[in-house]
């Protein structure tokens, strides 16, 4: 017993050490986004010191950007699902080391999630009100509660997953399968669920008709499996630029399938809410708000015909043979993410404020302070990831494991290390 | 493989890994480096106040406390507002009197837009001045609609009412169903007996869903710590009314929880030069406000549609 648990704490030891370790390359990325991370939290202690005003948010538009992001990020966690799919369900093999790219991609994306939910809390002391037991969460009437279940649930679930198959990796033993597979199966459904709940944390505001409609759940799931899949196809092929860990085309373009199916349900049900909106007349004002401007008021125009040419544009890449080329595909990939990102973001969430309940019209635009902190989170998120396969990459290889472990770590003198390492 | 490969592979265990003195003063210099740049970033942190009180951070929930916890808790607001504003409040825990329910009503033909009603009521629940908080939005209707996008919100005439065009005035309709108190996460907003849906100011988190779950706009966020000139401060407060709030909470209109509740009727009845206004209890069949309701031949709810079923009702001179 004690062994096991001193084995363990070794493993944590040189994961940690390890994440400091790697060649000039490696410390001016990490350099450049702890810059970044910490000009946000610059900007978060000085609007905990001096409220929400120092955002671009109002009484009129209540949520901003922090839950734009939010609400994209939930749906790139959420797409990790659709690598283990392909891999667990349909044994998929050229797919199955890479699933765990896939799921660290998850983790770092909750992390963002839960971050960006907090900046956006104006008494964020009391997050303590949330636990079950110490405070009052108000379970199940409230969306929030669920959210706030399902998104830790889903990190506990991937952070077990990863941590338990890269350990069992570290030590050069066959992964027991109770121990994962049944996880890897809840965790499926999970990421349907979390994102689900996201889309009903809108839809279920009566008072709000432009959330208040069927089509908002189905659209955010298909828009996150398209962005985060091809999230993933960037990712990896930055892996294997930087690392010597194999990844070969064939699993970037199983992976391009999935955005392809995705993107085309995605435009689909795009064109579904338009008609609905436009054809009869009669539509909600926050949808003309959004799509031509309302009373001279026109500021997400051009962003959401921008997400949409941009998702049009790469849907149609995707379904030419074009886009089996990595240059093109990498374009796409692009296309799907920025273009995901406008319509989740900025035209999912701020037209819902515009006009208000009671028809004022008030416009909202991001604080240089807000958009410090986003930046931030973003950071954060990066640097996470990169940390995370900092660690895993070595462990898939087999060039961080137990059987090594006696050999002296290496110092944080990454060039030195380096050099001791060639050949 | 591309020709780019930067060598990662150096987590290989080095060779002789003692630390020598080099490497030792230079992981110093870094993590010197880190802690200095981590503690510039959080320098604005030294301005926060509102944050640190240990007894603030541990309150229990409203409903949570006992008669003697509440005595305390209202002592340390009274001193609290006192060495804020310079004046001992009277700040008391009003309960709903059995058998009360309070309905409003207002009269749309008689309503001319002069806002008094605005400015009484925050006066009387110590609304922030600077930002300007204000629970009531009186819109001014063209003939015809009561389609609230229709209404204008900023309208400065140099007197009123101007013809072609009636007002109504929307604050918190007190919604037998409201949508507000389902999406709050931590049960801080709620419906009491009397039908008033109050807040926990001190239970709030911030997280501004309330806000946007509600159809009538009534809610409102302090976007940072409010402002409220020492000699406008109103010093008959309730702790589920308008004793003052903090920075990063929601509040609302109350009906006056700290008159009402006595007895008194809500300010923005009280100041209103038209009499268009009417407060009551609904199920006392002999109140005026029954009375109305049992008489008037048209009244409506806002957005009725939505199902929130509202305890404030519009009605008309026929």
């Amino acid at each position: 017993m004690t062994h096991a648990l001193r084995d363990y704490l070794v493993f944590l030891r040189r994961c940690g050490r390890i994440a400091f370790v790697g060649d000039w390359r490696y410390y001016l990325w990490m350099g450049v986004l702890t810059v970044f991370c910490l000009l946000g939290l610059n900007a978060y202690a000085k609007q905990l010191v001096n409220g929400l005003i120092t955002t671009g948010m109002s009484d009129q538009v209540s949520w901003g950007v922090y839950i734009a992001n939010f609400t994209f990020l939930v749906g790139v966690a959420a797409a990790a699902v659709m690598m283990v799919i392909p891999v667990y369900i349909y044994d998929n093999e050229e797919l199955h080391d890479l699933v765990i790219f896939g799921e660290l991609l998850a983790v770092a994306a909750i992390l963002m999630c839960l971050a960006f939910v907090t900046v956006d809390l104006g008494r964020p002391d009391r997050f303590w009100h949330l636990i079950p037991g110490l405070g009052q969460l108000n379970f199940p009437a409230s969306m929030l509660s669920w959210d706030v279940i399902v998104l830790n649930g889903y990190l506990l679930l991937n952070v077990h997953i990863c941590g338990y198959l890269l350990y069992c990796r570290y030590r050069d033993l066959k992964p027991s399968k109770w121990f994962y597979i049944p996880f890897v199966f809840v965790a499926i459904g999970w990421a349907v669920s979390i994102h689900t709940v996201t889309a009903f944390l809108y839809v279920g505001l009566g008072g709000r008709p432009f959330w208040n409609s069927s089509i908002v759940g189905p659209r955010f799931i298909a828009s996150a499996f398209t962005a985060g899949p091809a999230m993933i196809i960037l990712a990896l092929q930055i892996i294997r630029r930087v690392t010597a860990y194999r990844i070969t085309d064939r699993a970037l373009l199983t992976l391009r399938g999935i955005v392809q199916v995705s993107m085309l349900i995605n435009v689909f049900l795009l064109v579904n809410e338009v008609f609905k909106e436009f054809y009869t007349g009669s539509s909600v004002a926050s949808s003309e708000y959004l799509y031509v401007g309302l009373h001279g008021y026109h500021a997400l125009v051009p962003w959401i015909w921008t997400a949409i040419t941009f998702n049009l544009v790469a849907m149609f890449l995707l379904v030419l043979p074009l886009s089996r080329s990595l240059k093109w595909l990498n374009l796409t990939c692009v296309l799907c993410i920025v273009g995901i990102w406008i319509e989740k973001g900025m035209g999912l969430v701020i037209p819902g404020f515009i006009p208000t309940p009671l028809g004022q019209m008030v416009e909202y635009r991001p604080s240089l302070n807000e958009t410090l902190i986003c930046v931030g989170i973003w950071a954060f998120g990066l640097l996470s990831y990169t940390v995370f396969l900092r660690m895993s990459v070595p462990i898939l290889q087999g060039r961080l494991a137990k059987t090594n472990e006696s050999l002296p770590d290496p110092g944080i003198d990454g060039a030195r290390a380096s050099q001791a390492a060639k050949p | 493989m591309s020709a780019f490969e930067p060598n990662l592979q150096s987590d290989a265990p080095a060779s002789g890994g003692d630390m020598d003195r080099r490497s030792f003063l230079r992981t110093s210099a870094v993590l010197a480096s880190g802690l200095a740049a981590l503690a510039a970033s959080l320098s604005p942190l030294r301005k926060l106040d509102d944050y640190v009180s240990l007894e603030r951070f541990v309150q229990k929930y409203y409903k949570e406390l006992t008669p003697e916890e509440m005595k305390q808790v209202l002592k340390r607001i009274e001193n609290e507002v006192e060495r804020q504003y310079g004046i001992r409040p009277h700040v008391r825990d009003l309960k709903p009197m059995d058998g009360v329910e309070f309905v409003y009503a207002l009269n749309l033909t008689r309503c001319i837009g002069c806002r008094k009603c605005v400015h009484a009521c925050v006066q009387e629940n110590n609304q922030s001045r600077t930002p300007e908080i204000q629970y009531i939005r009186v819109l001014k209707m063209p003939h015809g609609s009561l389609d609230v996008e229709k209404g204008e919100h900023n309208y400065a005439p140099e007197s009123v009412p101007e013809k072609g065009f009636f007002y109504m005035p929307v604050q918190c309709q007190q919604c037998k169903n409201p949508p507000c108190v389902k999406v709050c996460p931590v049960h801080a907003t709620w419906q009491e007996t009397d039908g008033i849906t109050v807040v926990d100011y001190d239970w709030c988190i911030g997280c501004r869903y309330c806000e946007a779950a509600c159809p009538y706009w009534a809610r409102r966020f302090n976007f940072t710590q409010p402002s409220i000139p020492k000699e406008r401060i109103n010093p008959d407060m309730a702790y589920l009314g308008n004793r003052p709030r903090r920075q990063g909470v929601m509040e609302k209109c109350h009906f006056c929880i700290q008159r009402t509740r006595v007895g008194r009727y809500p300010a923005c009845l009280e100041v209103c030069p038209a009499g268009a206004r009417k407060f009551g209890n609904i199920l006392d069949p002999n109140s005026e406000i029954s009375y109305i309701l049992r008489t008037k031949r048209v009244f409506i709810q806002l957005k009725e549609e939505l199902g929130t079923s509202p305890r404030f009702f519009y009605y008309f001179d026929v």
